[in-house]
């Protein structure tokens, strides 16, 4: 099992993406998590541009995607939604709607904000976002508040209760995997 | 069986769906007016041998709307799922009869939720076409609760009311022909 993990922020040392690198460690060891480094490279998305040749950091997010049995989102809060780069990135990922690479596949979202609500309204509008372009997304949420007072100095999260809550989404999404696999292997009967 | 009479609607035998010339379409209030579509992809049977029997599927993969990306949306899993659910399927064995007038009792399964259904409507008395094949029409109409097969995706308006109905009217117009 391959998870595709996509962090919303772009700095070095995000928190967000120490989120991912710790939700990584919570997986079953035969699952292979991949957290994906190009998103800062993804241009403004135009029509114009998404041709069949789509510019080549953006045909890699897709296939990237598309290689993944699941993907998990770690999103900050910035005025109140999803960051402008991350719902950029799932713009160009998205389209055309009917054969996008996110469509039926299971999907996790969580997020870390410095402030006191873990960007629970920037999750909720990212699961809007993802359920829309056609994603199973799992019923599932960790709000990492404070961030700064939650990770190491490493940028391991370090917060019991909340390793608790992302483990619970770790099984979530795996459990999701394995229904829609065993749900293709049966159609395909 | 239900206390309603069941008569022999047509001569005793399997009719078979006309797809061509037949519809199983959907109308729901949105935004002020009422938004239709189809499903393009229907077959239905109709057998009258022994008691009455209507059968019919739809494939959800083949919604039909007047844009690619909202039939795209349809079929996703925050509508219809047509990965996990790709048929919308009917069954009834219940059909009364007075005049013209229909009254069909089954079971539909939409989005793998199945509910009891009532249908009503008209049918044609048996006609034989200008190609040697016998004939007849029946057009049905009913509405259901779609939050009720999880189809439940809203919009809301700047009121605050959502801008998508919850009642989904479901209009059938079936050509049926006699099997040889």
């Amino acid at each position: 099992m391959k998870v595709l993990g996509i962090s919303g922020s772009l700095r070095s040392r995000s928190y967000n993406t120490g989120l991912l690198q710790t939700v990584a460690g919570l997986f079953p060891a035969d699952v292979d998590v991949e957290i994906w480094p190009r998103l800062k490279e993804i241009p403004p998305y135009d029509e114009e541009d998404d041709t069949d040749e789509a510019p080549e950091v953006v045909a890699d997010f897709r296939e990237a995607i598309a290689g993944a049995d699941a993907v998990l989102f770690a999103t900050p809060e910035y005025n109140a939604s999803v960051p402008g780069q991350l719902k950029n990135a799932i713009d160009w990922a998205s389209r055309p709607l009917a054969t996008n690479p996110l469509r039926n596949k299971p999907v996790a979202v969580v997020g870390a904000s410095t402030g006191a609500f873990g960007a629970v309204w920037s999750q909720a509008e990212l699961r809007k976002v993802l359920a829309t372009t056609g994603a199973r997304v799992v019923d599932a949420e960790v709000a990492v508040g404070h961030a700064p007072t939650r990770f190491d100095e490493e940028g391991r999260l370090v917060d019991e209760n909340l390793l608790e809550q992302l483990q619970e989404v770790v099984e979530a999404l795996v459990a999701a995997v394995a229904e829609r696999c065993d749900e293709l292997a049966a159609a395909a009967v | 069986m239900s206390t309603m009479e069941t008569v022999t609607i047509a001569p005793a035998g399997t009719w078979r769906l006309d797809p061509v010339h037949s519809s199983v379409g959907f109308e729901v209030d949105y935004l002020g007016g009422t938004f239709k579509g189809q499903f393009r992809d229907v077959e239905a049977e109709l057998d009258t041998e022994d008691g009455v029997r209507l059968e019919g599927t739809a494939k959800v993969a083949s919604v039909d709307v007047k844009e690619e990306n909202l039939a795209a949306h349809l079929q996703s899993p925050e509508f219809f799922d047509a990965e996990r659910h790709p048929e919308l399927r009917f069954r009834a064995d219940e059909v009364a009869l007075d005049g013209d007038s229909i009254d069909v009792h089954g079971e539909i399964t939409i989005k793998g939720v199945t509910k009891p259904l009532e249908l009503t409507g008209t049918i044609t008395p048996p006609m034989n076409d200008p190609y040697g094949n016998e004939r007849i029409g029946v057009e049905l109409t009913t509405a259901v609760d779609r939050t009720d097969f999880d189809l439940k995706w809203n919009m809301p308006l700047p009121t605050g009311e959502p801008a998508l109905a919850n009642e989904v009217r479901i209009v059938a117009g079936l050509f049926f022909v006699k099997a040889g």
